[in-house]
């Protein structure tokens, strides 16, 4: 009950994040970068594949919730070995996203090798690592290419070289607020997944200690598996609005 | 449902054998109590001294904007940084009337009504034997004492406390270099509320989980008092609401602290442009104002449902209307979320969607009716005791009704255009939700007060408290709105350069002539308040012969509430002056077959049904 309350009133929270976003995002729609000309990396592997880790990352997630499900029907059949060995699984699962998430903030951090150039005419152009010497435009939702001489004289005579991303400006778009939010609301879901490992390691020390073996029932179990298929539940959402739309 | 029962039953059983055993210490029985009504003590007392500081404030504010500039020995005396010379300093001035709202809304009518009286009424009046978590509830009154004592701290710190008002709308609240409140002040004002947040979700949690699962045998949805159902409908509002103001609050703080743009854009300060660029202040305003309607109702859901029980007790008469009652908080709560845009009319927003908020806006009149037509027919042609909790909660009504009256004049964005930000605004605000919600709280105290602390409150002191407050009240509050509409803007610190106000100068001195009185009133209740809870007179078992099931617990406290099995209920609570009955009153845990005399036809259903339930197995 606690619980379901308490995820009732988070939901508002990130219902009332993703809202704003939805509503400044609204204003610079014809500027607001395309995911897939951000999201280009994966490791161990040189090329351009958009949204690839990405949806790696949520894969596991996901399945960590499978494992979560699991190890609560191990608990309605008073398995303990069963229940730690499924929540040790989680466990990597949710570790092995915050990772990824921290890979995936690095490289947003870091950007690209050249970064964006503000024009001379204030235009914002961005660079290509697969198009060397080359500059793009992307605007009312199209992409326009620069290349060769034309390219070399709008860089030689910019205003501004902004590298990677932070709070106040970023390369990948003409407006702070894309950088902004991506790094607020992703950074306060991944907040979410940290508190959810966390807890569940509370949980596994519980269950390997005996716990709930004693008290026999499992319900502790089923209710940080709820708040654990919340935080998956919400990043399906995040997934969503940051980088398929 | 039947399961929980059960089990609280068997723990009841379990818990009596302890209770032997049981001894606390100075600290886990006063300080870290776990035990409501130590709780709701620990909210009360707290919420009364933030009160009192909130006052004073409001009273020194008052005095510069009677006498604008003129000098007064005595501040420079009381609050020399403030006051140099003895006039009010306008930084100081902004501060105090920013935290006049901030502590009067958030911790008094918020913290204080709702962790007052959901601590000592639901565990009493549902008939259990605590709250559902006692730990989160010690949580929530230490988070809310955290919570208090940064926003008190924050107006000792460089800069003074936050100064935007108590709505802090950015950029004014975004940017530290702004005005001086904007810097320190503001931070430590995020700070207090983010706690706040944590104390009041906890609390709302709580209460929630303690009337669905924890009620005694017998008590059905429709056998809850009132204030229960108020309770629930407040705590459900606090939910939902404010985690989208943390949600504003977090992102005001990334705004103010690491440069991000999400209320912030095309802002120059001193000829220079600031990097910030693309957020809207607007947005700020949504999110606030999602939260900031519901509080309203927060806020005064506790009163109406105290005013219910304190109305129906002293008319000797069933509340009238007790499923209307219910249906109009609920519908009132849900309008409530839909609302929100009756603040922002004049920011630009589409005429259109303007349209739709004045009419979900009027919408709330019917409820509002709804329930004081209630109780107007609870008072009528009833038997009533004018008790000071009786005049308070008469008094309730009354201002709900004059101030829900400005509030169809204000939901109206027409006419809302030209009484924006004045003191019209001001008028109403502080009466049908300022006044009326401390109404149904003085009411909820001298009521519940043989209850809190096993003493009786002065009768002849209160009846002096009453009235000289509730003069004040309309003393201060009904002149204000001529002065809103002659149009005087509210927040000012001196209108003295605009000479068309000139005139009305004398409207503003009787304003802080009646404060002074409403200020002085308020002593007198502190004194009673104070010298009750050592000297009064003792309390007998059920002072007010109420019905509900608080008063068959033990005047002394003990931990548990009741010594034994919890009783159980066999009818509503509000069986008054049945026709028949032997006493005025019958309470709850009564039976039918014990009051033959006076049992209704529609009464026998209601035995039946309690027949079921006490055959139905209790040790699922």
């Amino acid at each position: 009950m606690f619980m379901w309350i308490f995820l009732i009133s988070d939901a508002f929270t990130f219902s009332a994040l993703l809202i704003a976003y939805g509503a400044l995002r609204h204003r610079f729609t014809d500027i607001w970068p395309a995911p897939g000309d951000v999201f280009t990396h994966f490791p161990f592997i040189h090329g351009n594949v958009p949204l690839a880790y990405v949806a790696f990352m949520t894969f596991v997630l996901i399945m960590s919730s499978v494992t979560m499900v699991l190890a609560v029907e191990e608990g309605h059949r008073r398995n303990n070995r069963g229940v730690a060995f499924w929540l040790i699984l989680t466990i990597v699962g949710g570790f092995i996203f915050l990772g990824s998430q921290a890979w995936e903030w690095y490289h947003f951090i870091v950007g690209s090798d050249k970064g964006a150039y503000i024009l001379e005419d204030g235009r914002f152009a961005r660079t290509d690592n697969y198009a060397p010497g080359s500059l793009f435009f992307w605007e009312n939702y199209e992409r326009t290419e620069v290349t060769g001489a034309e390219a070399e004289r709008l860089v030689a005579s910019a205003q501004k070289n902004i590298r990677g991303a932070n709070l106040v400006e970023n390369e990948y778009g003409d407006t702070p607020l894309f950088a902004n939010f991506f790094f607020f609301i992703t950074g306060f879901h991944g907040f979410h997944v940290f508190s959810g490992v966390v807890i569940n390691i509370i949980i596994l020390i519980n269950v390997l200690n005996g716990v709930y073996a004693r008290r026999g029932h499992y319900e502790q179990v089923e209710k940080t598996g709820l708040y654990w298929h919340f935080v998956d539940l919400v990043w399906v959402f995040v997934f969503t609005f940051f980088y398929l739309v | 449902m039947e399961v929980k029962q059960g089990v609280q039953v068997e723990h009841a059983a379990e818990h009596d054998a302890h209770d032997h055993e049981h001894h606390d210490t100075f600290w886990t029985k006063y300080v870290f109590s776990q035990d409501h009504k130590m709780i709701s003590k620990q909210f009360l007392i707290t919420a009364i001294i933030m009160a009192y500081m909130a006052m004073a404030m409001s009273m020194i504010f008052r005095l510069q904007l009677a006498w604008p500039g003129e000098a007064f020995p005595f501040l420079e005396k009381i609050i020399p940084n403030f006051a140099p010379d003895g006039i009010l300093d306008p930084s100081a001035y902004l501060a105090f009337v920013t935290l006049h709202g901030t502590i009067m809304v958030f911790f008094v009518l918020t913290g204080g009504l709702s962790g007052t009286f959901s601590n000592l009424l639901i565990p009493l009046q549902v008939g259990a034997r605590d709250m559902a978590s006692g730990f989160l509830n010690m949580l929530s009154y230490w988070f809310f004492f955290a919570s208090c004592t940064v926003m008190t701290i924050s107006i000792y710190v460089e800069g003074g406390a936050a100064s935007g008002g108590w709505t802090i709308y950015p950029p004014l609240s975004a940017l530290p270099q702004a005005i001086p409140g904007s810097g320190m002040g503001m931070t430590l004002w995020l700070v207090s509320m983010a706690l706040f947040i944590i104390s009041a979700l906890l609390g709302g949690i709580n209460y929630v989980c303690t009337i669905i699962n924890l009620r005694t045998k017998g008590m059905t949805l429709t056998r809850l008092p009132l204030t229960i159902w108020a309770f629930l409908i407040t705590a459900t509002l606090g939910i939902l609401s404010f985690p989208v103001l943390l949600s504003a609050a977090l992102l005001l703080i990334f705004d103010r602290s690491f440069g991000t743009s999400f209320y912030l854009s095309d802002i120059f300060i001193a000829g220079e442009p600031l990097a910030h660029s693309g957020g809207s202040p607007i947005l700020f305003q949504h999110l606030f104002w999602f939260l900031g309607h519901p509080e309203v109702y927060i806020v005064l859901l506790p009163a109406l449902g105290l005013a219910s029980e304190v109305i129906s007790v002293n008319a000797r008469k069933p509340i009238f209307g007790y499923k209307a009652m219910v249906v109009s908080m609920l519908v009132i709560a849900f309008l409530s979320f839909i609302v929100w845009g009756h603040h922002m009319f004049i920011t630009g927003m589409n005429p259109f969607l303007g349209s739709v908020f004045v009419f979900t806006t009027l919408l709330v009149a019917i409820p509002s009716a709804v329930k004081t037509f209630n109780y107007i027919a609870t008072l009528w042609r009833a038997n009533i005791q004018f008790t000071p909790q009786m005049l308070f909660g008469i008094g309730l009504v009354s201002f709900f009704i004059s101030g829900g009256l400005t509030g169809i004049i204000l939901g109206d964005s027409a006419l809302d255009i030209n009484l924006h930000d004045n003191y019209f605004v001001v008028a109403h605000f502080h009466i049908v939700m300022g006044a009326s919600a401390i109404f149904g709280m003085f009411a909820g105290v001298y009521h519940w007060f043989p209850r809190m602390f096993g003493r009786m409150m002065n009768k002849k002191l209160g009846y002096a408290h009453f009235w000289l407050t509730v003069i004040a009240v309309y003393g201060v509050f009904f002149p204000m709105h001529f002065l809103g509409l002659a149009g005087v803007p509210r927040r000012y610190y001196a209108n003295t350069a605009y000479k068309e106000f000139d005139a009305l100068i004398n409207i503003n001195e009787l304003v802080t002539v009646m404060a002074m009185l409403g200020g002085i009133a308020q002593l007198i209740f502190l004194f009673n308040f104070v010298y009750s809870i050592f000297r009064g007179k003792a309390s007998p078992q059920n002072p007010w012969k109420s019905n509900t099931l608080e008063w068959t617990a033990p005047v002394k406290h003990l931990h548990g509430n009741w010594p034994g099995r919890i009783p159980v209920i066999h009818r509503w609570p509000y069986d008054y002056s049945k026709p028949g009955a032997k006493d005025d009153y019958i309470p709850q845990t009564v039976p039918f077959t014990e009051t033959p005399e006076s049992n209704l036809p529609a009464d026998e259903r209601e035995a039946k049904f309690n027949e079921e339930i006490a055959n139905a197995r209790s040790d699922v």
